[in-house]
């Protein structure tokens, strides 16, 4: 049984059935990522002053992942375009190279972009503490300006100082061994302990009252009781007019140490999904969109590979591979066209 | 003549022209299949079983309402037992917690929450109630009446081989299948299935089932986070989705694309236009659910604030979420999936009934061309009354008044479709088959539905009648006397072509009294519980609030009503037995389809063999006219094919001979 118009087009509709399964199916995708961008409309209309972050991620690495990816939309044309002009070498060119494109874009995200927040920390002081911190907030200066106020501090988290006292003390020992930490008694106060060390990160520092106590295994035996943080520029200059806008350029956290007591902070967490709407929206979306970009990925390898359904059905029918080259590219530049509204929702505003 | 053509001839076509197809293996054939048809009927029975189950959920409900605090009949003493059993000493937590072994009967222990002592407890009664509505909408009706008689009907009907992405619609129906196995684990685990409403609105949603920030040492927080109710429920619903985006984007593509020669737009069955419009509110409404699906997934398994607002205290604590989220997002995206799902649920079963009156009156559609402009207009202006669910969020008067006047204005199309049914009755000479008897009755049941929702539309009733019985009632004239009752006789007029075997007449006729008498007498008292304010959520019944218990509405008080509603509940449930009986022995037993057209009907599905073989056609299929014509005056039988050859005097010809 054969199904018409799989490769050549139905004459009243001028299409063959792919082309217009794939127009459907992103007519959907609209409706998807619309979804999305209405509850990142939604979550930025509903946020209190302040709690909006601006200008955290790194705008020369985002560009340079758009110029990547409108480059590739670019090549899979290409690469449609030679087999419809029956070269199958230039096809397998530019179609490697749209591939190579994914792979990049890919690559940026999950090896720099992602760990890099992962391993950044930021703590919600609560309205009533804003005071204590003005040093590093600036609040009054902001002010002044008609800025909105700064409730965060961030930047990377260098000593936990924590209540260990009741701690079961064998697993606590062994929570130290496990992430490579070491414990000694806090500068400030002797009865507190100060945990540090290089894989001391966010999501370690939350795993700590997680130690259970000496005398009943059902209960937390470690209390956090401040951070000690390598701030951010912003919070660690916070009058320079520098830092007031949004910047640009990705600046590294500087020398200057704050202790943020737990008592004061509202939350606090790696710049992870749970830190704060901005970031659960935004993970929500580039998680969606590299999963997109992975799937086409995928086909796109399996039509340049020498196989069935790949080059060697070039010469069994080559219409055939051009329509499943031009089906994946409507879905390609779709992806790309979502990165096109993801960079600056993100990145610039 | 080639109505009379046997099956036996036909199978011996259908091998001709199967010949270089190759035997499969069975699992090819009736278990990953790509055929349209065994799809169709998978999802169908899958959908039959949900169906049947949801039913039962609901009247384990309807007992605890009736007699609230009372153990359960038969379900309710086994599974006291089971508690017992449970609780014994090698198996109790309490000794499985000194000697610290492992919890081997952990996926039982959700009973000792829904049956403590073999009655229904809240936190039950909740989960049933969530399920049911869930199972009823997205794991009955809508596979069903879209999937299952979409899958079966529509490519035979515009003349197709199969669907164009046949191995597409294999996935459709096995990530359904997924999302069916994710319902079915969620009641197994600690705490049993979701507990927040069908509609599983946040914050509830968002700290049901997740003991609120409370971790037990040891207890790995994957577990906790993913082995729950609703997390399980959210996560069956992104594959639910996933399934119907797959199954409408080949629905259309197949109207589209795969219509035979020669049938036109016009000449399309009412039921490819009902599905057809189906498919587009599938295709752009569920998304924006998936997109919300996923940020509750986010929210419960990472931890996330979607739908958390800022500071939300529960238990006298300050819940662990950063906040800044919004549960009305939740709320938005919803309704704008769950107010289509409405026509989603009601259009594929408006088009049956339209294919079976117009077969049983022996005469065509009336207003065949205004139906499908209705539905087309019905279609688009079901993406704009969402909000009317939403009233009591405390919108603004002016967005308010917006949705009131959309859905006013929608209900137009809706009027115009049930009056093209109702005349099409006029001056028919009706045959009172069994499809038929569900067909009419339908109709009015629809009528009841619709037009007790006018009252709903307006903003000052909905503030007094939101969620009451009321709503209950309303929506269920619509969905189940209307909806199921066109997807039954949905299954009595093509059980014939799907089996080669009609079901029984009789069974048929007792299968529909029963049903219409008791479904009226268990929802038609409900408009007066809700009128009288009883809410919809109480699982007692109403039997703690005083004010109901002594208002006597039509000479019964609110728990008196309870009780004659559940007891039509399980008359209606005995009303069933005749059809499951029905259904299952007639495949084997029941009496063969004279023809391959026993309804004498006019569209191109009867123009296969009986049932139709791979590839369904076993000629060439050209069309020459349109759906529906019936008693054409002068020509030689009430019913002329639409793959009939015209002829030269503009006269129905008589058939040819063989």
């Amino acid at each position: 049984m054969q199904i018409p118009y799989e490769v050549q087009a139905r004459p009243d509709t001028g299409l063959y059935n792919a082309k217009l399964g794939i127009w459907l199916f992103l007519a959907s995708e609209v409706m998807l990522f619309g979804g999305l961008f209405s509850a990142y409309i939604f979550l930025r209309m509903g946020a209190d002053p302040g709690y909006w972050p601006h200008g955290l991620l790194n705008v020369p690495v985002g560009t340079f992942n758009t110029a990547v990816l409108i480059a590739s939309s670019v090549t899979v044309v290409l690469s449609w375009a030679s087999l419809k002009m029956r070269k199958l070498q230039q096809y397998k060119l530019w179609m490697g190279i749209t591939i190579a494109c994914g792979v990049v874009f890919l690559g940026v995200k999950l090896l720099y972009e992602w760990p890099q927040k992962f391993h950044h920390f930021g703590a919600f002081i609560k309205p009533a503490a804003l005071e204590k911190y003005e040093p590093y907030l600036g609040n009054q200066h902001l002010k002044e300006k008609k800025l909105a106020p700064r409730v965060e501090i961030s930047g990377h988290l260098h000593e936990v100082i924590i209540d260990a006292s009741k701690a079961d003390k064998a697993k606590f020992d062994a929570f130290l061994k496990e992430h490579h930490l070491t414990a000694e008694p806090d500068h400030h106060d002797h009865a507190l302990t100060l945990v540090k060390g290089k894989h001391l990160t966010p999501g370690v520092a939350e795993k700590l009252p997680m130690i259970p106590s000496a005398t009943d295994a059902r209960v937390s035996g470690v209390k956090i009781v401040a951070f000690e943080v390598g701030l951010d520029p912003a919070n660690a200059d916070p009058t320079n007019p520098e830092n007031e806008r949004p910047h640009f350029k990705f600046k590294p956290p500087t020398e200057t140490l704050a202790r943020v007591e737990a008592a004061d902070i509202e939350s606090a967490s790696a710049f992870a999904p749970k830190h704060s709407p901005y970031f659960a929206v935004y993970f929500t979306i580039t998680g969606l969109h590299g999963l997109h970009v992975l799937a086409g990925v995928i086909v796109m390898l399996y039509l340049w590979l020498p196989i069935k359904g790949g080059t060697l059905l070039y010469k069994k029918n080559p219409e055939h591979l051009a329509n499943r080259v031009e089906t994946v590219g409507l879905f390609w530049h779709f992806v790309d066209l979502v990165w096109i509204f993801v960079f600056p929702i993100f990145y610039l505003l | 003549m080639a109505a009379t053509t046997t099956t036996h001839e036909h199978d011996a076509h259908g091998h001709a022209h199967d010949d270089h197809h190759h035997e499969q293996h069975w699992i090819w054939k009736y278990v990953f299949s790509t055929d349209h048809k065994t799809i169709g009927i998978q999802y169908g029975l899958t959908g039959l079983v949900f169906l049947f189950f949801g039913f039962c959920l609901m009247l384990v409900m309807r007992w605890q309402l009736a007699n609230p605090d009372t153990v359960v009949p038969i379900i309710g003493q086994i599974m006291g037992d089971l508690v017992a059993w449970l609780n014994q000493e090698p198996r109790s937590l309490e000794a499985l917690a000194k000697t610290g072994s492992f919890d081997s009967w952990f996926w039982l222990r959700a009973v000792t929450d829904i049956f403590p002592g073999g009655k229904l407890s809240a936190d039950g009664y909740n989960s049933f109630g969530a399920m049911h509505g869930t199972i009823m909408v997205f794991f009955g009706i809508v596979p069903i009446a879209f999937a299952s008689f979409g899958n079966f009907v529509v490519p035979l009907q515009i003349g197709a081989p199969d669907m164009t992405f046949p191995r597409i619609n294999m996935a459709s129906y096995w990530c359904f299948f997924i999302s069916c196995i994710f319902m079915v684990v969620s009641f197994f685990v600690p705490g049993g299935a979701a507990k927040s409403g069908w509609t599983s609105y946040p914050p509830l949603s968002e700290i049901s089932d997740l003991g609120q920030g409370i971790y037990p040492n040891g207890f790995e927080p994957f577990i906790h986070h993913f082995f729950n109710g609703q997390t399980l429920w959210v996560t069956g619903m992104i594959f639910n989705i996933t399934a119907s985006l797959l199954g409408s984007v080949n629905f259309i593509a197949t109207i589209i694309q795969l219509r035979a020669p020669g049938m036109t737009w016009m000449r399309l069955p009412f039921f490819v236009w009902a599905q057809f419009v189906t498919a587009f509110l599938l295709l752009l409404a569920f998304p924006p659910l998936e997109a919300a699906g996923a940020m509750m997934f986010m929210d419960r398994v990472f931890d996330t604030s979607f739908f958390m607002p800022t500071g939300l205290i529960v238990g006298q604590q300050v819940t662990q979420w950063s906040g800044g989220g919004s549960p009305i997002l939740w709320q938005h995206l919803f309704w704008f999936l769950a107010h289509p799902e409405v026509y989603v649920l009601i259009l594929p079963g408006i088009g049956m009934v339209a294919e079976i009156i117009a077969c049983g009156t022996r005469k065509p559609l009336y207003g065949y061309k205004a139906m499908v402009g209705a539905i087309f207009v019905l279609g688009f202006l079901s993406f704009i009354v969402w909000a009317h669910h939403m009233y009591m969020t405390g919108m603004g008067a002016k967005v308010a008044a917006f949705f009131q006047t959309t859905t006013i204005i929608i209900s137009i199309p809706s009027v115009i479709l049930l009056t093209a049914l109702l005349l099409s009755l006029w001056g028919g000479s009706i045959r009172f088959t069994t499809p038929m008897l569900f067909a009419t009755a339908f109709l009015p049941m629809f009528g009841i539905g619709g037009l007790t929702g006018i009252p709903l539309a307006f903003n000052a009733v909905d503030l007094y009648l939101h969620d009451t019985y009321y709503i209950i009632a309303h929506f269920h004239y619509v969905v189940a006397p209307g909806t199921i009752f066109a997807i039954f006789a949905g299954v009595y007029h093509w059980y014939p072509k799907a089996t080669g075997r009609m079901l029984s007449e009789f069974l048929g006729k007792v299968h529909f009294w029963g049903s219409l008498i008791f479904i009226n007498g268990l929802f038609a008292p409900m408009f007066f519980q809700g009128m009288a304010g009883m809410h919809r959520r109480w699982y007692d019944g109403g039997a703690t609030y005083e004010q109901l218990s002594n208002k006597v509405v039509w000479g019964k008080t609110g728990i008196e009503w309870n009780e004659f509603i559940s007891t039509s509940a399980f008359l209606l449930c005995a009303a069933q037995l005749p059809f499951i009986w029905n259904f299952f022995w007639s495949m084997k037993f029941g009496k063969k389809v004279p023809n391959d057209n026993p309804w004498d009907a006019t569209t191109v599905e009867w123009d296969t063999p009986t049932p139709p073989g791979h590839g369904n056609f076993v000629k060439e299929i050209k069309v020459y006219r349109g759906p529906y014509e019936y008693s054409i005056p002068g020509a030689e039988r009430d019913f002329t094919p639409q793959t009939e050859l015209p002829s030269d005097k503009n006269k129905a010809p008589s058939a040819p001979k063989h």
